[in-house]
């Protein structure tokens, strides 16, 4: 007991001394200047390596044998059709895409019906499978013993190994781009402007036509926007259903591949530095979107 | 309008409104959704069932496919796990600090979402070949990373990022000062509130955004069978098999391969919204 | 504790917020900081939680200067207008958490930390509810496990802002009686800020009155109501009336006449006479008092609030009146004498 009592007094003085270490004043809701550093150093470590250093990769790779060689690659015969079979497949897979995602966002945002969260759900189906998946589906429902091909090829009409098959597999991994940016933008929103303009007398079409359409011209924009570059830059899933016929079925992305197995390397990357450039455009055109987005919103009530 | 109006009287499921359309819009959306959507999968589905049980379980036990499995579902999840770390780095770097280049990096994230996944895979192959910017330095260390299942969970790294970075970015926005005001006052020590107060909180965010991440990694194809050398057995991905079996005509395989692909894809969509109800319900936010 | 705040000062990007406040505060004391948005009560509040940093000047914790302490080494509890549960923890997770971070040498053992957390929560009146999620709990529950979980690691001091202020009517007047209750019993030093006079004068032992970064008037419910220092707080609290006066010999003039009070130790010149719109006695003729004309006269249930046009170039001034005395005015014309009253200079 004697030592005892004898060791609390400087066990006492030991915790007070370390009390008296005190943390100097800092802001709280903060890290210190050199962890923040540091942790903008790690941030930006990775995403150079991650993001900037393959982008910079697929330009230093074309440009290897100098720019000529690059633009006489992307020049080719092939390459040009590849370039428009992508313009094409882009041109007819969006604009259906786009009508149904608005479609959609207006039976979705305006209406209150039962299963809306399932129906929900089930537009956003595509962006969780596979596309590879996205192609099989279609040539198990086109392709040799199934019931629709051989029926669509008595009549002429080849879908599998061909134009409509690249598109459809295009729309398939691209559906539900518009939709899924347009159903919370319109559910935000409301029904109060669409039920002002049908009080003044305006019909079903002139109400969508004027007050409802500016209203979601940007986030229209936006899904459109990025529906596209899927579009555009779509791999597994035309991959599958493409045949790679030279000239016909082969859009940029297959291209890139192709000449990339026939270790045409520079021919390659030159196809790829296009579609990077692409990327590149969307991703400011992006970025420009989002600031009057946001603008847009920051007069909306509730934000 | 006609139509509007005989669908209410016809639907007892619907709340009544004034806004014309509802017939059309919704019935063009059915019907788009199942032409393009349902109807192609439950083909999937019908074929897979009529092959009969026997005949589809011998096809899903091949060894082959199973590695294949098992290397798609290892990779994915490594991946997965690398970008639940930078990606809520990432989005913590662009919510709470300023500094110069910010905007730039946040627009980047999205880089994965607009680059052609082809692009991204002969690139990071360029990169990460034996003779690449920086496979020329593992090389003499007696590593390899493209055509091994590393170049993979890089590939697929690359492809997932944005997941975990754009489910958590918002969530973060929203945290309330306050909170971690209170922590301090409690005598929370910065890393203490950060991670006992403020990384808890995002739990069902990062849950969700690990749950996206790893779903794309799974079906991933275009960045991944450049750089992963596809060695049977080692490094070849699921997806990869379906193409495979496909160019063979070998329908009945890539059907069951490819069904097995849409059971699991199920699963994490339904672990999404499960993660997305609690976190409603505990948390009162979920997107 | 004792508490002292020692000549400080606090600027948000130059723009200011407090402007050399000192004020001492008693241990085990009530205090309520009152006063409009802007009047800088909440920084207050902030610089002596040390969730903010003083421009200048010093915040003693008894006889510590603890100004440049952090927040963590104050030991202080906050609670917040919006509670700042942690939502992903339990009500008793919530309540422990300040205990269960500390270092295991200052760190109570599990059983204790737990027992410590029921305590509380039966303080609280919240017993049974702590495997609850703060998304399950009302509003003012929420509050009250706020309290607990800041009460939890024996503070030095309580600090509220606006403890109430996110409530509905009914709530705040029950939980205002409860935390005088709780006060009572465990005897900490607390400091309140509320822009509700009623709250800071029924609730406080001392209020302070705070007006665009500064302290205008610190004093018992009573003192502050009764004799306010300054024309702002005269204006703050409770109901008021003024009148623009002139001060010649001790006797105060209003227009050629004078009004019948007394100001001998004012100097000569313009002044300012506050005086309750109540607190008024009506005079027969007038040698000595205020008249004017009535120009509307509302009533609102046992009292009629009587505008009264006192002449060109002067603002209408209010009057409360009772039934006899609105009966006895005759003829619109009013004269009357504020019994109890205050007069500033102009200057």
């Amino acid at each position: 007991m004697a030592v005892d009592a004898a060791m609390k007094p400087s066990a006492l003085a030991l915790s007070a001394a370390k009390e008296e270490r005190v943390r100097p004043f800092r802001d709280p809701t903060s890290e210190s200047l050199p962890v923040k550093i540091l942790l903008i150093a790690l941030a930006a470590a990775f995403l150079a390596l991650v993001l900037f250093l393959p982008l910079y990769a697929v330009f230093s790779e074309a440009l290897r044998k100098g720019l000529d060689a690059a633009l006489l690659a992307i020049a080719d015969h092939d390459a040009l059709s590849a370039v428009s079979l992508t313009l094409l497949v882009a041109v007819i897979a969006v604009p259906f895409n786009l009508v149904f995602g608005v479609a959609a966002a207006w039976a979705i945002a305006k209406f209150e019906f039962k299963g809306k969260a399932f129906l929900t759900t089930l537009i956003d189906l595509p962006f969780s499978v596979s596309p590879v998946i996205a192609g099989l589906v279609y040539i198990l429902l086109f392709g040799a013993g199934s019931f629709l091909g051989p029926v669509l090829e008595s009549w002429g009409a080849q879908v599998l190994f061909a134009v409509p098959g690249v598109v459809l597999a295009t729309i398939f991994v691209t559906f539900p781009f518009v939709a899924r940016e347009l159903i919370p933008l319109m559910q935000h929103q409301g029904t109060g402007d669409e039920e002002a303009a049908l009080s003044l007398g305006a019909s079903g079409w002139q109400t969508f036509w004027y007050v409802t359409l500016p209203n979601i011209k940007w986030g229209l924009l936006y899904g459109v926007l990025l529906c596209n570059a899927r579009a555009m830059g779509e791999f597994g899933a035309v991959s599958v259903v493409s045949g790679r016929l030279r000239g016909e079925t082969v859009t940029m992305p297959l291209q890139v591949e192709i000449l990339y197995n026939e270790y045409n390397y520079v021919a390659a990357f030159a196809v790829a530095a296009l579609l990077a450039l692409l990327a590149l455009v969307t991703l400011v055109l992006k970025a420009l979107l989002e600031r009057v987005y946001s603008r847009d919103h920051a007069l909306t009530p509730g934000h | 309008m006609a139509l509007a109006n005989a669908s209410s009287e016809r639907w007892k499921w619907r709340q009544p409104s004034v806004i014309p359309g509802f017939g059309l819009t919704l019935g063009f959306t059915l019907f788009y959704l199942s032409a393009i959507v349902l109807i192609p999968l439950a083909g999937l589905g019908i074929r897979s069932a009529s092959m009969g049980w026997g005949a589809f379980w011998s096809l899903v036990t091949d060894e082959r496919l199973i590695a294949a499995l098992r290397v798609s579902f290892s990779t994915s999840l490594f991946a997965a796990l690398v970008n639940v770390v930078f990606g809520v780095l990432v989005a913590w770097v662009l919510v709470r600090y300023r500094f110069p280049g910010r905007r730039i990096i946040d627009a980047a994230v999205d880089l994965p979402f607009a680059l052609p996944t082809a692009v991204a895979g002969i690139a990071l192959t360029a990169i990460y070949a034996p003779r690449g910017i920086i496979g020329q330095y593992f090389q003499p260390l007696g590593i390899k990373i493209a055509y091994t299942p590393i170049g993979i969970v890089i590939a697929l790294i690359f492809v997932s990022l944005p997941f975990v970075v754009r489910t958590v970015q918002p969530v973060m926005e929203e945290i309330n000062r306050e909170v971690e005001e209170a922590a301090a006052t409690l005598g929370a020590s910065r890393f203490q509130t950060v991670f006992r107060v403020i990384l808890p909180g995002l739990a069902p965010a990062i849950l969700t955004g690990f749950a996206l991440a790893f779903g794309r990694s799974f079906g991933e194809y275009g960045s991944v069978i450049f750089i992963a050398g596809n060695l049977p057995y080692k490094s070849e991905i699921a997806p990869l098999l379906i193409f495979m079996r496909l160019e063979e005509f070998n329908y009945p395989a890539a059907t069951a391969i490819g069904a097995i692909m849409l059971v699991i894809a199920f699963s994490v969509l339904l672990s999404i919204n499960l993660i997305q109800a609690w976190s409603r319900r505990r948390f009162g936010y979920g997107s | 504790m004792e508490l002292r705040v020692a000549n400080v000062r606090k600027e948000f990007e130059r723009f200011p917020a407090l402007n050399d406040v000192s004020l001492d505060i008693r241990s085990g004391e009530l205090i309520a900081l009152l006063g409009p948005s802007g009047s800088g009560k909440t920084t207050l509040l902030r610089l002596i939680a040390g969730l903010e940093r003083p421009s200048a000047g010093s915040i003693f914790f008894g006889d510590e200067d603890a100004s440049h302490k952090s927040v963590q080494d104050r030991n202080i509890g906050f609670v917040f207008q919006h509670y700042a549960l942690f939502r992903h923890m339990t009500v008793l997770d919530n309540i422990t958490f300040g205990l269960r971070i500390r270092k295991s040498s200052r760190r109570p053992e599990k059983a204790e930390i737990r027992r410590r957390a029921l305590e509380l929560l039966d303080l609280v009146q919240l017993s049974g509810l702590e495997k609850r999620y703060p998304t399950q709990l009302s509003g003012g529950q929420r509050q009250r496990v706020a309290l607990a979980r800041a009460m939890a690691v024996e503070p030095n001091v309580l600090l509220l802002d606006e403890p109430f202020g996110a409530l509905d009517a009914q709530v705040r007047k029950e939980l205002r009686r409860w935390l005088r209750d709780i006060h009572d019993r465990t005897g900490h030093t607390t400091v309140f800020v509320t822009h509700d006079q009623e709250e800071a004068l029924e609730l406080a032992d001392r209020v302070v009155v705070m007006s665009k970064g500064n302290i205008e008037q610190v004093g018992t419910a009573d003192e502050i109501y009764d004799k306010p220092v300054s024309p702002f707080v005269f204006g703050f609290i409770g109901q008021s009336s003024h009148l623009k006066v002139r001060i010649e010999n001790g006797e105060v003039w209003f227009h050629d006449r004078v009004i019948g009070i007394k100001a001998s130790d004012l100097p000569d010149g313009p002044a300012t006479l506050y005086f309750r719109p109540h607190d008024i006695e009506l005079t027969d003729g007038c040698s000595g008092c205020i008249a004017g004309l009535v120009t509307v006269s509302r009533r609102i249930a046992g009292t009629w609030h009587t505008e009264v046009d006192v002449g060109a170039g002067h603002e209408k001034i209010e009057v409360s009146l009772n039934a006899d005395q609105s009966a006895a005015l005759k003829g619109g014309r009013i004269a009357f004498r504020p019994r109890h009253y205050r007069i500033f200079p102009t200057n």
